[in-house]
């Protein structure tokens, strides 16, 4: 089918009207910026840019290089043009699964001479629009990219392609006595590649810290198919500029990361999960207070959600609550080497928050079916979410105290207009995710939201985007929590490692640099 | 009522966990692995619980037998709402070769010194799947039984039961006192809450020998050897209705 033919049968998939907005400028004040904001919708695509389009040439090439691995059926392609959350579509006709570094490497090289997009793929369970096309972008895929490279088992250093699926690599690791250094809902599907490229967070940052710490190396290939080995196994090397560090949460936008060293964590021998109610936020926050002073070392998590989040798990996946209804409940994992040591100090503590009434009810596991069943109830909410219909999200990082002033604001400030306000997430770490449900897409419900939320969280020195990143969606918003010299930086940065801007267009950083 | 309910409960390994055969072959690892409550015994202390928050029982005892560990269990069925425990002391060897029948023996005994009237237990262990201490338990103290549960009512002095059967569901009356075996869908146990945990600490929990109970543990079974289960041989992909055929052809099918 002729290219054009193609273009025809292309839906507008934006309605966006770039022209209709003045252009930023240096001297605008938070309430200018609001206010061009609003006259638009800054999430949705800008406007395609002059990328060549696919030929039968490059296909044939594709095709040679990748022989089998080349898609271009329309119904495979479909799952790998939509987002996890279903609210952004790609239309991209070419799927690519390379299995080596080195045919990244031609890939790469090949769309940069003939100046293709192309959109670097994982397990594509991002929330920010970032994983999939906006038109007609390459992607690249590292399903294939699934082997284990090396294993020590001294130093805990693991070293695998970027496609290794995040729950395969836990399973691996565990035979071995040892753990992935972070957890998140979406490890039965999500990549390790995307996991760096999107410095995600999830559920044990708080006991094994960031991504950043526990990433010793890199092995990178640039928008001109260069290849970068920064494989390093190394606990410490201070030679020169630390360069992965760049590409950790670049969002596939400075380099496809191909492979990845890792630091990990010895299994720990007690893992016991507490599952609390507390009866309002502030003893929540005290009970913060209380585990981190009695249990100290051994905490690995302290996640938080609310009563609506509760409801929509028993009305949506049938789940029940363990204990009775409380507005807020508080899941506390603990992991360490010793289990009489461990539950002796989690008794202490238990008695200690009930007795001085700070928890109004709770429950234990010690033992794995139960432990997994407890941690459902958090990690199912987002599952939970997608059944309310639509639902508008917020990853945000605020001081701890003002957590759950931001949701009832919300809820204030929305009343009516939504049909649920619901906030979790890992409190832990400052960190909230902020939901808002409609029966279906509204716009008047999100010109309510935003900038709202986003002005509320620069007030508050917060960031609006903790670990999902700023994808599509959100990359026009990076000046709420970033200065202009520093995004300015960033794009010199991005034209420096691709000029062409090949990779992952549209994405991370805003559309227009000032 | 002033009924008592026995309960028995078994620390087994947990089910999540993935077993592994001693590399001498005589029995499973069980050192270090993480151990809890038996499924089905724990639908059974939730059903006897019940009967007590309905008031048709009065106590709940539960029982374990086993090492030291298997207090643990108790406490467990103890936050989940039973009175009180008794551990039955029975280590090493004897532990290893305990089996259905020195337990049903124990139970037995137990049930006429405490004087119970009732007695739950899970219709099987998940890790020997015998499904036969409660049958041999009431043929030892000729009592009725009910057995794989899935509904329990008392009425009067009689026990409505309906079991679940191959061919559907039985629905039988049997005379107290009688033993009842939980199965999976008598009921949902609930979550041990902290209140009740830190009642649980406070209960009492009786130790006695099986030789108090006039019982001899010796096993008249030896295990010859524990295997694992033949490794699941991976599938083929193939290209051709052709190659199908020849490969068909090849493993002598066709």
């Amino acid at each position: 089918m002729g290219i054009f033919q193609r273009f025809a049968r292309l839906p507008l998939k934006s309605t966006y009207i770039w022209s209709l907005c003045p252009q930023y400028s240096t001297d605008l004040t938070a309430v200018d910026r609001a206010l061009i904001v609003r006259s638009s919708n800054p999430g949705a695509a800008p406007p395609r840019l002059p990328f060549s389009r696919v030929t039968r040439e490059d296909l044939a090439f594709f095709r040679t290089l990748l022989p089998g691995r080349t898609i271009t059926d329309p119904d495979l392609l479909k799952s790998s043009n939509v987002d996890w959350l279903k609210t952004v579509e790609g239309n991209s006709e070419v799927l690519l699964r390379p299995k080596t570094t080195e045919e990244v490497s031609q890939i790469l090289r090949h769309c940069n001479e003939r100046n293709l997009a192309v959109c670097p793929q994982g397990g594509n369970t991002g929330l920010v629009g970032g994983s999939v096309p906006v038109f007609d972008e390459i992607i690249l895929s590292t399903s294939l990219m699934n082997q284990v490279i090396t294993f020590d088992n001294i130093s805990g250093i693991l070293t695998c392609q970027a496609g290794c699926v995040l729950e395969n690599l836990s399973n691996y690791l565990e035979e071995r006595d040892f753990i992935m250094p972070l957890d998140l809902g979406a490890k039965g599907s999500c990549h390790i590649g995307g996991n760096v490229s999107t410095n995600a967070g999830g559920l044990r940052l708080l006991r094994y810290g960031s991504l950043r710490g526990t990433v010793l190396g890199l092995e990178v290939v640039l928008a001109d198919g260069r290849i970068l080995n920064c494989l390093a196994t190394l606990r410490k090397d201070n030679t020169g500029y630390d360069l992965k560090q760049l590409f950790i949460g670049s969002e596939g936008t400075l380099g496809v990361i191909t492979a990845v060293s890792i630091l990990c964590p010895r299994k720990p021998k007690a893992v016991n999960v507490a599952f609390l109610g507390c009866s309002s936020f502030q003893q929540l926050l005290e009970t913060f207070q209380c585990c981190r002073g009695m249990l100290g070392e051994i905490l690995s998590a302290f996640e938080f959600f609310d009563a609506s989040c509760m409801s929509l798990l028993e009305k949506h996946l049938k789940l029940t609550n363990p204990i009775t209804e409380s507005p807020f409940y508080i899941v506390i994992e603990t992991a360490g080497s010793n289990a009489t040591h461990d539950e002796e100090k989690l008794h202490k503590f238990l008695e200690e928050v009930m007795t001085s009434s700070l928890v109004t009810d709770g429950t234990v596991a010690t033992e794995a079916t139960k432990i997994k069943a407890l941690w459902s109830l958090r990690e199912r909410v987002t599952e939970a979410l997608t059944h309310e219909g639509y639902t508008y999200k917020y990853d945000i990082s605020l001081p701890v105290e003002k957590i759950y002033d931001l949701v009832q604001d919300m809820r204030g400030h929305l009343g009516d207009m939504a049909k649920n306000v619901v906030g979790y997430g890992h409190v832990g770490d400052g960190n909230l995710h902020l939901n808002i449900t409609s029966p279906s897409k509204d716009p008047a419900l999100l010109a309510a939201i935003e900038p709202y939320v986003y002005e509320w969280t620069s007030e508050w020195k917060g960031s609006i985007s903790a670990e999902h990143g700023l994808g599509l969606k959100k990359r026009n918003y990076i000046y709420y929590s970033k200065p202009s010299e520093a995004v300015a930086l960033m794009g010199s940065i991005k034209a420096m490692l691709d000029p062409k801007g090949i990779l992952n267009p549209y994405k991370t950083l805003p559309d227009n640099i000032h | 009522m002033s009924a008592r309910v026995l309960v028995g409960v078994k620390r087994v390994i947990d089910y999540a966990v993935k077993i592994r055969v001693k590399p001498d072959h005589t029995g499973v690892v069980t050192d270090g692995v993480k151990h809890s409550m038996n499924p089905f015994c724990e639908i059974a202390v939730e059903e006897a619980v019940k009967l007590k928050e309905k008031k048709l029982v009065k106590e709940v005892v539960a029982v374990s037998c086993g090492p030291q560990q298997v207090q643990e269990t108790i406490r467990t069925a103890l936050a989940m709402g039973a009175d009180r425990g008794i551990h039955v002391e029975v280590s090493g060897k004897d532990y290893e070769t305990l089996g259905p029948l020195q337990v049903s023996k124990i139970l037995a005994a137990l049930a006429k010194k405490e004087q119970a009237d009732l007695i739950i237990l899970g219709k099987q262990a998940i890790d020997d799947d015998c499904n036969q201490t409660g049958q041999m338990t009431a043929a030892l103290l000729d009592w009725p039984q009910g057995t794989f549960a899935s509904e329990v009512n008392i009425e009067a002095d009689k026990l409505k039961v309906v079991r679940e059967v191959d061919g559907g569901l039985e629905t039988i009356k049997i005379k107290l006192p009688a033993v009842v075996t939980a199965d999976l869908r008598l009921n949902t146990p609930r979550y041990a809450t902290l209140p009740n945990i830190m009642k649980a600490k406070k209960k009492k929990i009786a130790n006695v020998k099986p030789a108090d109970l006039g019982v001899d543990v010796s096993s008249r079974l030896e295990v010859l050897k524990v295997d694992e289960p033949p490794q699941r041989q991976g599938g083929v992909k193939v290209e051709t209705v052709n190659d199908l055929v020849r490969k068909l052809k090849e493993a002598g099918r066709i």
